[in-house]
């Protein structure tokens, strides 16, 4: 009898010709990806040759002819490299003021710690386990310890007025509590959106479209020219308290129709099944629509925040002392004036560093929902 | 047999005024939210008014006609110190459109170019791609706005420009390039040449009506070149408009004749382009991915060519998913635009505040800068709102 080793078997096509390409799957890989066809070895080539020249002309330019370290205040040496080599001796020297601004130089560790505050927060409602009602709690907590790390003015932490703090603490605090006070007025206004009373619904329509329909530089100009005038006589509130009203109201409109979207997946079967169990509006949304809806919208609300995030920084025009604005300022300083690029790019990488870290985070949760 | 008795709807329920009424509850809820914003709007309208009698200020857009007094460098309609300050306006309002406008179409082209490029099989072509998108989407415009600002004082002066291609200057004085000097001629020209694509694309429709009626194929094409070549070109030539072209020539500190982009329009343009071109780049990827790949093996199945594929399958089904997100972003970079405040270019934002620290009237300048944006925003949804039902799905 034959056995089933005897059977006659084609030639593996892949053992015929391990010669040349096909002799190392570095080599396969290549093939397949990279010159696959005449075009494509083309495309390939010219895009090597380019590649090569802005990185050999950037490695020159960033590390081999860079100037790390320089004295105490002095720029000699940064400016005679000038034009072939970056100066990154300027961030050790700005590093402090671009970071924490104005805020007294022996109490910087205050909004070092407010970073780490925040950094903490943001893990602690990216885990799903904490998607739970007391995660409300651990924001308002965390935001007061914030509040408290920065103003101080208890034993030990003494009172740090506002017009000194700046940097990346101010930038921070525009986008995070934009987001925790837009969030709630986002809501209400979603809801109204879709009630049935007419004026509540025209209303929320107005304020959604108004706001979004203008850019976010003109509620800045709104918030620093226009709110005096607005007042009565007398009163008036700091300037960053401002701009985080204005900030407020530009992300209640947006999370407003975040939320929205939110709504409309929540099947109509779930609000008929809470009107038959006899709950009033308030209890119907509280406890059966907004959670589901809520969780349906993560992904996008993440992506709100992260250009929330980066719209904190036009605060520059009004003049508010966030993270871009020092950098801004720390280059005023005659002796490094003509370093911008390299500070621009150092605040970049810490932008860049926040939002990617999000949009990385909002795409996981995405594709665990596709997934689903 | 019991015969059918039409259903009669059940009445509505009469309004009763007791707070278990759903209906009467309603109306308490209308008239209390209403009643909250008119008073605060109120409150904040009656402090307005004190305060700007408090301080002289006299409401109304009457300031409009004053002399405004303040310079603006780059222009493309007529404007000096001298004029007025609705004409400051206008000038303004013709510059955001023009950074909108252009920064639409070049956002649009790069966009579609590196989404393409994100799905091409080459991986080299692909993973640049990528690092494109990502690297611009997650850095505030703002600072990307500085920065290529920052590269453009830079640059070596006129003296030293650099010379890319013959004719085009690159120095700190901005792009400067050959281009034709305009004058009415040139616009009259223009605007028949308009005229002959909008009758064409009447003509054109009217074309396949006739051939879907009784299929006889008609060919368009010739009256597309008559009408918009053809005809500007003898009108051009029996008025006789030249067509020279200016090429810019160095003379002293500065370039004479062609067209001249100033640095801060040009960094504007560079910053709104990139950073709007990476979202549309995700937008068009994400659109082609969305259209199902049987799709593309059904229409090759039939034997149809792949361009005609592309053409006539695939990319009218995804610009079904496309459209809507797209519109999204013009808006976006429209209101980006405003940006322009931080480098000095000035556009309808600056020139409004400007007048607002020259003239104190802040109310009105910031009702315009925001009657100016919803008015382009309007049009735009409308325009992309129309186009989209045109190539919107019909289902019997």
């Amino acid at each position: 009898m034959a056995t089933l080793t005897d059977v006659p078997q084609a030639p593996r096509p892949a053992a015929r010709h391990r010669t040349g390409w096909d002799a190392h799957p570095a080599l396969r890989w290549m093939r397949a990806n990279l010159f696959s066809s005449i075009g494509s070895t083309i495309t390939t080539l010219i895009l090597i040759a380019l590649l090569a020249k802005a990185l050999i002309g950037l490695v020159q330019w960033g590390l081999v002819n860079a100037v790390w370290t320089e004295p105490a205040n002095d720029s000699a040496a940064c400016r005679a490299a000038r034009g072939i080599g970056a100066c990154w001796a300027v961030i050790p020297e700005k590093y402090r003021f671009i970071l924490f601004g104005t805020y007294p130089y022996d109490q910087q560790w205050r909004p070092a710690a407010a970073i780490l505050v925040f950094i903490a927060l943001f893990f602690v409602s990216s885990r799903r386990s904490f998607w739970r009602r007391e995660l409300v709690l651990i924001w308002a907590g965390a935001l007061s310890l914030i509040g408290l790390l920065m103003w101080g003015g208890i034993p030990g932490l003494p009172y740090v007025a506002q017009e000194r703090w700046g940097g990346l603490p101010v930038t921070l605090i525009l986008a995070t509590f934009g987001l925790a006070f837009g969030f709630p007025i986002g809501i209400l206004v979603a809801l109204g959106r879709r009630s049935k009373l007419p004026a509540i619904r025209s209303l929320c329509v107005l304020y959604v479209e108004l706001i979004r329909g203008v850019p976010l530089i003109s509620l800045l100009f709104m918030a620093s020219v226009m709110f005096p005038l607005f007042m009565p006589d007398g009163f008036n509130i700091d300037k960053l308290l401002r701009a985080q009203i204005a900030i407020i109201m530009f992300a209640g409109a947006y999370l407003a129709e975040v939320v929205r979207g939110g709504l409309q997946a929540v099947p109509r079967g779930q609000q008929e099944a809470a009107d038959a169990l006899g709950l009033t509006y308030w209890q119907k949304n509280r406890l059966i629509v907004l959670p589901q809806a809520i969780r349906h919208v993560i992904p996008p609300l993440v992506n709100t925040f992260i250009a929330f995030f980066k719209d904190t920084s036009l605060v520059l025009i009004i003049g508010i002392f966030d993270l871009l604005t020092a950098a801004k300022t720390a280059i005023i300083d005659p002796a490094w004036q003509a370093f911008s690029v390299e500070v621009y790019i150092f605040v970049a990488v810490i932008y860049f560093a926040f939002c990617y870290a999000m949009s990385r985070y909002s795409r996981s949760l995405e594709q665990a929902q596709t997934a689903k | 047999m019991t015969t059918m008795t039409p259903q009669k709807r059940p009445p509505r329920p009469k309004m009763t005024f007791s707070l278990q009424n759903d209906q009467f509850k309603g109306l308490l809820w209308q008239i209390l939210v209403v009643g909250i914003a008119v008073v605060v709007i109120g409150w904040l309208w009656s402090n307005a008014i004190h305060n700007l009698s408090v301080r002289r200020i006299s409401t109304g857009f009457a300031f409009l006609g004053r002399e405004a007094g303040m310079p603006i460098t780059d222009t493309w309609i007529a404007y000096s110190p001298k004029d007025t300050y609705l004409r400051a306006f206008i000038v303004g309002i013709v510059n955001t459109l023009r950074v909108a406008v252009i920064g639409i179409v070049l956002a649009t082209i790069v966009g579609t170019m590196i989404g393409i490029a994100r799905l091409s099989a080459n991986w080299l072509l692909s993973r640049l791609a990528a690092i494109y998108v990502e690297t611009l989407r997650d850095i505030p415009l703002l600072l990307q706005l500085l920065f290529w600002y920052v590269l453009m004082q830079g640059l070596p002066p006129a003296r030293g420009a650099w010379k890319p291609i013959e004719g085009f200057f690159l120095s700190n004085r901005g792009l400067v390039m050959p281009g034709i000097p305009l004058d009415s001629g040139h616009w009259g020209v223009i605007g028949v040449a308009a005229l002959g694509c909008a009758a064409f694309y009447l003509l054109r429709r009217h074309l396949i009506a006739r051939q879907m009626q009784d299929g006889r194929p008609r060919p368009n094409w010739p009256y597309g070149i008559l009408l918009i070549i053809v005809l500007p070109a003898l009108v051009s030539w029996l008025s006789d408009v030249p067509w020279t072209i200016s090429m810019p020539e160095l003379h002293g500190f500065n370039f004479a004749g062609g067209w001249t982009l100033a640095p801060e329009y040009f960094a504007l343009l560079i910053a709104v382009v990139t950073y709007t071109s990476a979202f549309i780049a995700e937008i068009v990827r994400s659109g082609i991915q969305a259209v199902h790949k049987g799709q593309w093996d059904a229409a090759l199945a039939l034997g149809l060519k792949r361009s005609f594929v592309l053409q006539k399958i695939v990319l009218p089904q995804a610009l079904r998913v496309i459209i809507p997100p797209l519109t999204s972003q013009y808006l976006n970079l429209t209101k980006n635009s405003s940006l322009a405040v931080a480098i000095g270019y000035q556009d309808i934002v600056s020139i409004a505040n400007t007048t607002l620290n020259q003239t104190g009237q802040a109310i009105e300048a910031i009702a315009l800068i925001m009657a100016v944006f919803l008015t382009i925003s309007l049009s735009i949804s409308l325009f992309m709102n129309w186009f989209n039902a045109r190539i919107a799905l019909t289902e019997r």
